[in-house]
């Protein structure tokens, strides 16, 4: 099996003058293809760290971070911004929607900053209203987000994840924010995406989300505790 | 095809965002939009200023030397020359007719007109104005730009014949027949009389140049046969002052002399005054102007105009960056949350200095835009000022000076290059002011920057 993402002995190091974080003291862990992840932790015990790394968005301060083959740790800034541009989905808890755009004008977001093709063609605008329906927000394209409902925020939030085909979604708290019966349609859709074959890294404090994922990582004090298939569909 | 549509979009998305705040991109604009008028309308007046100038030069003409009597101070020995004779003969200084005839014979000279004149009282019925009575020979309109607008100028047969007839400027041809046909009408100026065989078109007056030209009012002179004056009037001029007498003998008051080309002038003028020095001696009692030098020196105070109004104008565009530079850091501020999503969706570094750059310089050129469009207006806004000043702070008497008559007689002069170069600078200040809020939103660390709030 292909892995989408591997972590090998990551550390990641905060310096707070003279003091040393350790946020992350030694992880490894695979991701293979098409997995379904949720971690799981007490507060401050490295999740978001965790999550940040392997989302490009920083990078660790030992050990190594292979992403798609690449390792991500040795990069340039610019090249971090091309693999959160192409291999990354992001979806976070405060929903991170552009105030001032709509919602069709969020989901292009991502393809304004793609290497090759900056210009919108018909194909992708056609591509931006597909993932607009399928999300069901195909009637609200004009709407800005504080017309929304924190619910279709999100929605809107997993379509622009979605828009540049990325291998890996990364979620932090996504339904934080959201009663369970919206969380329950948010998850569905989550669901649904990884039934398609994408992978997907979830940081949540909820078993009932924590449950829908395949596989559990708990994390302790910057160190993985437990990892493996620690919650199933059906209960216990 | 492609950078087009990024640029075009790039402008489009920074456009949005201004207009998200409309009040403050318009006080922020304000700052350009005046430095850059600012910048074209002292461009506008100091072109108007000097075109001015330059007008008033070479009405005097770019190829003439003039050649004047100057009357020595009264307490130096040679003043006293003619006037130790006795009172009846008066102090006796100047141009002779032998200076114009030795002149007149000097090589690279195509013209030269003697000038007699003097001020006195004329008459026509009940009217007595004082006008400028000047002795000449037909060659003066051509040399100092004159035009008839009504019957003729002297003729050199009138010369000749020692007619009394005479040529009137428009203005006094107005005061002395506000109702009558001017024309075959007789003067009256001393004890004669003079016939009126023409009229002069109206023409403005070449005001003082660096202080050493009286401005001249042609429009108030009365032409007269030099030799008919020589004769009539006479070269000795008495004046009662103060109970006192006193007279003074003076041949010609002025040459004007013409020569060829423009290269013929200065060396001519040099000739000149080595030929005067030699005839007249150490009695210093004639002076050589240059209307040509007059010129080059008209445009270097016009340069140095040029130079401290655009000064002036440059810190009020520094001080619009610098308003520029202080809102964008604010909004760099503001939106550090909007830079963090974009951070985290694929944007480079890069890409957010371009977009908020390309914010700063369209701030920047709109602001310049407007700024060139009030520029346009100067000649309006200046009209309006000149009104405001000649009604409400010029009094009846200071309005004919020469100074206010410069100031309401001037029109400003758009330098079309000044509209795109100031356009230019309000991009550039645009580009400049933006760079620094530009790279601070580019450097956050994009995860703080998602925190942000
Ligand atoms: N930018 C930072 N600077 C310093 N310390 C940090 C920073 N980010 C996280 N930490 C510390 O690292 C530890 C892990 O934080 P985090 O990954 O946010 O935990 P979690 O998401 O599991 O609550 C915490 O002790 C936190 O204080
Ligand atoms: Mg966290």
């Amino acid at each position: 099996m292909r892995l989408a993402a591997q972590l090998v002995d990551l550390e990641k190091h905060y310096h707070l003058g003279e003091h040393t974080v350790k946020a992350l003291r030694g992880v490894s862990a695979d991701f293979p293809e098409g997995d379904y992840v949720a971690i799981m932790g007490s507060s401050g015990s490295g999740k978001s760290t965790l999550l940040n790394i392997l989302g490009a968005l920083d990078r660790p301060t030992m050990g190594n971070y292979i992403l798609a083959g690449y390792d991500v740790g040795t990069m340039s800034d610019d090249e971090l911004s091309e693999i959160r541009n192409r291999r990354i989905g992001f979806i976070f808890q405060s929903y991170n929607l552009i105030a001032q755009n709509t919602v069709l004008e969020n989901i292009q977001v991502p393809m304004l900053y793609r290497r090759d093709a900056r210009r919108i063609s018909a194909a992708d605008e056609h591509r931006c209203l597909d993932l607009a329906a399928k999300v069901g927000l195909g009637d609200r394209l004009d709407h800005r987000p504080f017309q929304l409902s924190g619910g279709q925020q999100q929605r809107v939030a997993i379509a622009r994840a979605l828009v540049n085909d990325p291998e890996i979604i990364l979620a932090d708290e996504p339904t934080g924010n959201l009663d369970s019966a919206t969380e329950k349609d948010i998850m569905n859709l989550l669901s649904a995406l990884n039934d398609e074959g994408r992978t997907i890294i979830i940081v949540t404090h909820e078993t009932s989300v924590a449950r829908r994922a395949k596989r559990q990582i708990v994390m302790k004090d910057g160190l993985i505790e437990r990892d493996g298939m620690l919650l199933t569909e059906d209960g216990k | 095809m492609l950078p087009f549509g990024n640029t075009f979009r790039a402008i489009n998305l920074a456009f949005k965002s201004l207009l998200l705040h409309k009040l403050r991109s318009g006080l922020t604009m304000l700052g350009i939009v005046f430095g850059v008028f600012s910048v074209i309308a002292m461009l506008a007046i100091g072109e108007g200023a000097s075109a001015q100038a330059q007008q008033q030069v070479l009405a005097l003409g770019a190829t003439n030397i003039i050649v004047l009597s100057v009357k020595p101070p009264a307490d130096s020995a040679q003043a006293g020359g003619g006037g130790s004779r006795g009172r009846s003969f008066g102090l006796q200084y100047g141009l002779l007719r032998s200076d114009y005839r030795l002149l007149r014979g000097l090589p690279s000279i195509v013209g030269a007109v003697p000038i007699r004149e003097i001020f006195s009282e004329t008459r026509y019925l009940q009217k007595t104005p004082n006008a400028r009575v000047v002795g000449c020979t037909s060659q003066y309109p051509d040399m100092n730009h004159l035009t008839i607008q009504q019957g003729r100028f002297i003729a050199d047969a009138d010369e000749d014949k020692l007619l009394n007839v005479c040529v009137l400027g428009a203005g006094i041809a107005a005061e002395l027949f506000p109702f009558d046909d001017p024309l075959g009408k007789a003067v009256q100026i001393k004890s004669y009389r003079y016939e009126v065989i023409g009229i002069t078109q109206e023409r403005t007056a070449s005001a003082a140049i660096g202080g050493s030209m009286s401005g001249q009012d042609y429009n108030k002179d009365i032409y007269i046969p030099l030799k008919t004056f020589q004769v009539r009037i006479g070269d000795r001029v008495a004046t009662a002052q103060a109970g006192s007498f006193s007279a003074e003998q003076v041949e010609l008051n002025q040459i004007t002399i013409q020569v060829r080309e423009q290269k013929d002038v200065l060396p001519t003028a040099e000739v000149i005054k080595e030929s005067l020095t030699r005839t007249h001696g150490t009695k210093k009692d004639w002076d050589v102007i240059v209307p040509l030098e007059l010129l080059r020196q008209a445009d270097q105070i016009r340069q140095i105009f040029n130079i401290v109004l655009g000064s002036i104008a440059a810190i009020s565009l520094v001080v619009g960056g610098i308003g520029i530079m202080n809102i964008m850091l604010a909004t760099v501020t503001e939106r550090t949350r909007e830079i963090g999503i974009r951070r985290a969706l694929g944007a480079r570094r890069s890409d957010i200095v371009q977009q908020f750059l390309t914010e700063t310089i369209v701030l920047a050129g709109a602001g310049g835009l407007i700024g060139v469009l009030m520029g346009l207006a100067t000649p309006l806004a200046f009209e309006g000022i000149q009104w405001i000043v000649e009604h409400f702070v010029l009094d009846a008497a200071t309005q004919n000076s020469p100074l206010s008559k410069m100031f309401t007689d001037m029109h400003p002069k758009i330098n079309w290059f000044s509209l795109p170069v100031a356009f230019g600078i309000s991009v550039g200040i645009g580009i400049i002011f933006g760079i620094y809020p530009a790279r601070a939103a580019a450097y956050m660390d994009p995860i703080e920057a998602l925190r942000h709030e």
